[in-house]
């Protein structure tokens, strides 16, 4: 018996390896990939980069425009997050199994949350923009219903994680329903809610970026506008300042993280 | 079945003939009736899934009996509506085995958790406790032993002190039953003892009942004035300890190859 599970999973991993192959060379035949001019291209395109994707002296006088729309990011993915924690803290009372008061509302809070997540940031931006079209709250939106999916799943784990057994023992006590929420539940789940939040504002900062291309708005707009007039040195300024954002925001959020865990 | 009536007073607590079905297989309870009185110290010992907890949890009904009925203080509880059952659960305390503390606040932020259940919900709701409430908590922290560790978060503690932090916070309650589910299946044997004493202790001088699932036999023998055995959902033995022979220990625990030695109390 036990030779025969052997050779089943080697047929089993045989056959995983073959479909995988025969999948990887079916898309490449259709799309007219060709893998080994992909590979060389690679280093051609370092070359390239070293030599125009740099901030030159011209571009640093842009500074301050680049800046500026570098501040509108970041604040709209800011204001788009802390909203969407609200909602989702409201949406995960609901849904959580611990807090619920109903079992239907708990499932549709869920199933809500579910579905929100469930599409994707960049299928958020394009639906919002036939309602919105190119601007910035259609960007506001997108990182708002994206975030609201995704925190109110976190937070519902959060809450049957750290608080099921206080809730137990307050609700012996009799303690009514608000007490339970505001006594035991929320000191127990806001220091890990505040670290979901602050993970959350992280990711929507570097997304934020990538919507604005579709929204035109913000700092991907302007990466946008300079590549392609071909102002390749500007471009890269603006590169080079959304990358030392996205580490400072991110040696923040770790710092406060490590003062309220 | 041997049915004894040693009870200091009117029954305080009457469960009677009480069903509990989870999903219609096997009955977690099945027909169980007993009645507690006054400051009685009722040990439920039996194999793990015998139903131990599932009866505690009936009493203070954080689970509701399929059938059958438990009376406190002449009340029937499962006709309560909401407001009248935490009414009901205010006077019943409950300690839990993992102790169940909102682990980030402090030591007295914990035991006044405990008059929450006494309180309207907009100053349960906002945490305001009246000063006797803090003066009483405060009494009670120093009577376990805790007077240093008042305004410490929980999550520093000991078990042990974990433990005894949700003895206090049973005790503010000022209840006249407190359910223990396991309170010393988490700790080393020292730190059982001093929990085992403590309720010994508070049981006698405050006359309040206890019922303690246990699954440590010698310690329902060395603390209890009266023992339930519970087996597959119903209740096998309901005597003093001296009567729980090595034959009634056999019964309780089945034929089972787990069944606990028993160290007679020295
Ligand atoms: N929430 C539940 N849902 C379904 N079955 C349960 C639940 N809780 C306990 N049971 C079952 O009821 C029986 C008694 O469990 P329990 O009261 O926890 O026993 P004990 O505390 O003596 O170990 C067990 O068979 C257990 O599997
Ligand atoms: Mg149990």
């Amino acid at each position: 018996m036990p030779a025969d599970i052997f050779a089943k999973r080697r047929n089993d991993r045989l056959l995983f390896f073959g479909a995988l192959a025969a999948l990887t060379a079916g898309s490449i035949f259709i799309t007219n990939y060709d893998p080994v001019a992909g590979f060389t291209s690679i280093g051609k395109a370092f070359v390239w980069g070293a030599s125009n994707f740099y901030p030159n002296a011209r571009a640093l006088t842009k500074l301050p425009d680049i800046a500026l729309k570098l501040r509108d990011t970041i604040l709209m993915s800011v204001a788009a997050t802390t909203v969407a924690a609200i909602f989702a803290l409201m949406l995960a009372m609901v849904g959580s199994r611990t807090t619920r008061i109903n079992a239907v509302f708990g499932a549709i809070a869920r199933a809500i949350a579910s579905v929100l997540r469930n599409i994707p940031l960049v299928a958020w931006a394009m639906i919002l923009m036939l309602a919105f079209s190119q601007s910035q709250l259609t960007g506001f939106l997108a990182l708002f219903f994206g975030s609201l999916g995704f925190l109110t799943r976190a937070f519902i784990e959060t809450i049957d994680e750290v608080s099921i057994h206080a809730v137990e023992a307050l609700q012996a006590t009799g303690a009514s329903h608000t007490s339970i929420i505001l006594q035991a539940v929320l000191p127990s789940s806001l220091p890990q809610m505040i670290s979901w939040l602050l993970f959350m504002i992280d990711t929507n900062i570097r997304d934020a970026t990538l919507v604005g291309l579709l929204t035109g708005t913000g700092v991907g707009f302007s990466f946008d506008v300079y590549y392609k007039s071909f102002h390749f040195h500007e471009a890269s300024l603006v590169v080079l300042m959304i990358v030392i954002t996205i580490i400072c925001i991110e040696m923040m959020s770790n710092y406060i993280r490590r003062i309220i865990l | 079945m041997t049915q004894i009536s040693q009870l200091p007073g009117a029954p305080l607590l009457e469960v009677s003939h009480v069903m509990k079905n989870y999903d219609g297989t096997r009955p977690a309870l099945d027909d169980i009736s007993f009645s507690i009185g006054k400051g009685e110290f009722v040990a439920v010992i039996g194999p793990s899934g015998a139903g131990k907890s599932t009866l505690l949890r009936c009493i203070n009904r954080m689970i509701d009996v399929s059938d059958g009925e438990v009376r406190f203080e002449g009340v029937s509880v499962s006709q309560l509506n909401r407001r009248d059952l935490k009414k009901v659960r205010s006077k019943i305390g409950m300690i839990f085995q993992h102790y169940n503390l909102v682990e980030r606040l402090t030591v007295i932020e914990n035991v006044l958790h405990g008059r929450l259940g006494s309180k309207s919900t907009l100053s349960g709701a906002l945490g305001r406790y009246s000063r006797d409430e803090k003066r009483q908590a405060m009494e009670l922290i120093s009577m376990l032993g805790l007077a240093e560790h008042v305004y410490q978060r929980c999550d520093r503690l000991s078990g042990g002190q974990k433990q005894r932090v949700g003895i206090a916070r049973a005790l503010v309650q000022d209840p006249k039953v407190i359910l223990c589910d396991e309170p010393i299946a988490s700790l080393d044997p020292n730190a059982s003892k001093v929990i085992m004493e403590q309720l010994k202790r508070f049981s006698n001088e405050m006359h309040i009942s206890l019922i303690v699932n246990l699954h440590q036999v010698d310690v329902a023998l060395r603390y209890s004035d009266r023992i339930l055995g519970v087996n597959k959902g119903r209740i096998v033995f309901d005597g003093r300890p001296s009567e729980l022979s090595p034959e009634r220990i056999a019964e309780i625990y089945g034929t089972e190859l787990s069944a606990p030695r028993v160290r007679y109390a020295s």
